[in-house]
């Protein structure tokens, strides 16, 4: 029996100073299921005042703070690290790599994201959360304090986020095994490529823009003083110079998760394997030419209008070509309808419905009808939750056993899954049709008798049917750690290279690094009669870094700045900074040469050794 | 280790990128330079939207003068010609002649900042502030945050300097020096554009 990088007996402070991609995306996984279940809260509030009309659940102003918490905590502290647990776990394995290039910077992003996360949160007892909505927009955000918890919340967490998508570009550019060229990647560290490329580009211009609201509340800057000859508009176009890029770094490694699950199932090669590549990279390239469709209703005329309205329907044609390559893959596949299969094959329909109601939207003559109305929330409720978050279950199921070694209950996953399909249509389908009777989004409540009752009934009915479906989820992970099955090395007959080394994996993933000689090499090796990969390598010592807390310690240091800045207390900004000061220093002048481990079946004389 | 790679002079041609710590160090060196590049252009785009916005103040006609700034851009050119010499000397496994050159880098990088202080006290009593105008905000923050990347450069190279002052050099180190000078230039050429932009434009008004 192999020991795995889970066999070391648990320690809080082997996981605070862990340097470990595996550990580092389990703690994203459990902080951001954690946010996930606060931001499902939040909107389960929303769901119940919003269930009848004139109802007096929420007043206003709490309202107002649960729904721009709702969409904050979902969009940055669920989905984001949601989906960077999955490349933390999967994609050094994917590519054959020990480790990623950047161990620390690794850890130093993490915690980062769980103290911003913190910061903002905080807030509810610290006076009011932010009640600006998610866009934050000038000139109405800068009329209360919970807005600073927003900026600043979201400045560390979104330092963190930069650091980790630079992490695993140059892991990906730099350690990938050898015969594993680009276009041998698979789609899921493919799309990490892309995503990680959105986010350097993309949460650049956010801080960008969160400087400027943080100058303009804190320190008396005149960007948004319209007297004074400030542009409100400004605000906006920077906002969503990020804010749409942002959704598609968030949809494409979902795509990646669906496109890697539907190959396994379908016990077949991903069809078009090329095209998705470059659907994928053009998905992204086109992702930053398309932000104005949500300004639309401005006033920044036809011709401009025009332009970001067909840039924006253009996204609909690498979209479909994806869409067709999953259901080709199923064709003539032997599908399995696994739970995991089961959610990756409900994507797909959830998803093209989101994306019809996108390419209506992008007509902007009509969007003036449809803009900040229930409609739009239907729209993006169809990608994030239709596509995202079930891309997510799907992925959370498929690799489960080899992060931790068991399986997910299956009969369990099942009812989930039904329950969350069927919430989840009941919720926003709709949505649309509320829209179109002109409902409008981001109303605390509304006048009864517009013929609008029942369907806000219906829609928080089907809030309670997903609450469910997360609680059974919850039971789930719970069941499986006290005694679930053990997840044999290879459970779903799988492709990539994850599925060749033991569950859970060793520490250094791999004893000896693999050789690749194909797309799917795992599934080559196997229809070539092989049991294990041909090796690079003879058993030898491996290199590994060494754990630290300093990163955490760090992260910490700009938390407390942060409450500095927002208490305008220049002692806790310079001692915030002062702690990351040292910190960095510290990090500057120590050599840290890493540590050499024995792998498994290599025998030497006794025990582990240290060396320089 | 690979740290005892002797080729040429004792050192492989390029000490910085001789192990795989050093390749994936310069990679994500470049990703960050372009991450923060974008930032910056978020900073000109903001500039260039107020840069007559002076709300009644004084204009950047008015304000910039001609032989500071450029006294200010050429310190700054030169010392990026001074630390292409110390990666050079360091290339040829010449330690005291690249620290020597990364000195005088820092000195050159000090100065240009202390011109720079000057010129905003100046600018301050002459009404043009954080506070004065969009065009005040939007001057302060890109050029202000210009001059922090500065400082923290400054600060950056003379840790390198004063930790490894007896130390050879050795392909550990070497990534950490070239990086540091790649920090350098890319700060140097985001000013080649504040000059541009904000200074020429701003004259000709
Ligand atoms: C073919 C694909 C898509 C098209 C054509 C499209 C188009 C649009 C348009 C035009 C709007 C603005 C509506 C308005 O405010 O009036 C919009 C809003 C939105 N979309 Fe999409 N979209 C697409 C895919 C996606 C995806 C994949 C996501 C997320 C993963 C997404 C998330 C959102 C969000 C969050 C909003 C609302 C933002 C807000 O106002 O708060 N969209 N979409
Ligand atoms: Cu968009």
């Amino acid at each position: 029996m192999a020991t795995s990088y889970l066999d070391k007996k648990f320690s809080l402070w082997d996981w605070l100073t862990t340097v470990d991609h595996k550990k580092i995306g389990t703690l994203y996984f459990f902080a951001g299921i954690f946010y996930f279940a606060v931001g499902g809260l939040e909107a389960l509030l929303i769901r119940i005042q919003l269930m009848y009309p004139m109802n007096d659940f929420l007043d206003g102003e709490t309202f107002n703070q649960v729904m721009t918490m709702h969409g904050t905590t979902m969009l940055f502290f669920a989905a984001t690290p949601l989906l960077f647990a999955f490349m933390n776990w999967v994609v050094p394995l994917q590519i054959g790599a020990r480790d990623v290039a950047f161990p620390f910077l690794n850890s130093l992003g993490f915690w980062m994201f769980f103290f911003g996360a913190l910061l903002t949160n905080s807030s509810f007892f610290l006076g009011g959360a932010p009640q600006a909505g998610w866009t934050s927009y000038a000139p109405l955000a800068l009329d209360y304090k919970g807005t600073d918890f927003f900026v600043l919340g979201l400045q560390i967490s979104g330092a963190g986020t930069i650091m980790s998508a630079i992490n695993f570009l140059t892991t990906i550019f730099t350690m990938r095994a050898p015969g594993m060229t680009l276009l041998r990647m698979p789609l899921f560290t493919w799309s990490t490529v892309v995503a990680s490329a959105l986010i350097m580009f993309a949460f650049t211009p956010l801080t960008g823009a969160l400087f400027l609201l943080m100058f303009e509340r804190m320190f008396d800057a005149k960007f948004f003083d319209v007297a004074a000859g400030g542009n409100v508009v400004l605000y906006e176009h920077i906002f969503w110079i990020f804010g749409h890029p942002e959704v598609y770094l968030l949809v494409l490694p979902a795509f990646g998760i669906i496109s890697d699950v539907i190959a396994a199932i379908s016990r077949k090669r991903l069809f078009g394997y090329h095209s998705m590549v470059f659907a994928t990279v053009l998905i992204g390239f086109i992702g930053f030419m398309v932000w104005a469709h949500h300004m639309f209703a401005v006033g920044m005329g036809p011709t401009v209008n025009s332009v970001f309205g067909i840039a924006t329907m253009l996204v609909g044609v690498p979209t479909g070509i994806k869409v067709f390559n999953w259901i080709f893959t199923m064709i003539g596949g032997k599908v399995q309808f696994n739970t995991a299969g089961l959610f990756a094959v409900s994507f797909i329909p959830s998803f093209v419905i989101g994306g019809i109601t996108g390419v209506m939207l992008a007509s902007s003559a009509a969007d003036f009808q449809f803009h900040d109305t229930y409609f739009v929330i239907a729209h993006f409720h169809y990608v994030i939750v239709g596509g995202i978050v079930q891309a997510i279950f799907a992925g959370m199921f498929y690799w489960w056993p080899k992060i931790f070694g068991k399986m997910l209950n299956e009969t369990l996953g099942k009812w989930m899954f039904w329950l969350f399909l069927i919430g989840f249509n009941l919720t926003f389908y709709i949505q649309h049709y509320l829209g179109l009777w002109g409902m409008p989004r981001r109303v605390f409540t509304y006048l009864p008798n517009q013929g609008w009752d029942t369907a806000n009934f219906v829609s928080s009915v089907g809030a309670f049917f997903m609450t469910a479906a997360v609680i059974l989820l919850v039971i789930n992970v719970i069941v499986t750690f006290a005694r679930g099955e053990k997840a044999v090395q290879d459970p779903w007959y799988g492709r990539t290279l994850e599925w060749s080394i033991p569950s859970p994996p060793p520490e250094y993933n791999f004893a000896r690094t693999p050789i690749v000689r194909s797309n799917d090499p795992w599934w080559y090796e196997k229809m070539q009669g092989k049991k294990e990969m041909q090796y690079a390598e003879p058993l030898a010592e491996i290199h590994m870094p060494n754990p630290s807390i300093i990163p955490m310690i760090m992260a910490f240091g700009t938390f407390i700045a942060g409450y500095g800045f927002i208490y305008s207390s220049w002692f806790g900004v310079f001692l915030g900074f002062g702690i990351t000061g040292v910190c960095m220093f510290i990090r500057s002048i120590k050599d840290d040469h890493g540590q050499h481990v024995h792998p498994e079946g290599l025998h030497v004389e006794k025990g582990v050794h240290h060396s320089a | 280790m690979s740290t005892l790679d002797f080729k040429a002079n004792g050192l492989p041609a390029h000490p910085e990128k001789a192990t795989q710590e050093g390749r994936a160090k310069l990679v994500g060196f470049w990703l960050y330079m372009s991450a923060e590049a974008v930032l910056f252009a978020t900073f000109f785009g903001t500039f260039m939207t107020f840069r007559n916005s002076v709300n009644g103040g004084p204009t950047g006609a008015e304000l910039f003068a001609i032989p500071m700034v450029f006294t200010a851009t050429a310190i700054l050119l030169v010392s990026s010609l001074t630390s292409v010499f110390a990666i050079m000397a360091m290339q040829r496994n010449l330690a005291s002649k690249m620290r020597f050159w990364f000195a005088v880098t820092v000195l050159l990088g000090a100065s240009f900042l202390g011109l720079e202080v000057y010129e905003f006290v100046e600018y301050v009593h002459e009404g043009h502030t954080f506070t004065s105008s969009p065009f005040g905000s939007s001057f302060y923050t890109l050029v202000g945050f210009h001059g922090a990347h500065v400082l923290f450069g400054v600060l950056w190279i003379s840790t390198l300097l004063l930790r490894n002052i007896n130390r050879p050099i050795d392909t550990y180190v070497a990534p950490k020096y070239y990086v540091a000078s790649l920090y350098w230039h890319f700060v140097d050429l985001v000013w080649v554009f504040i000059f541009t932009i904000v200074y020429l434009f701003g004259m000709v008004g």
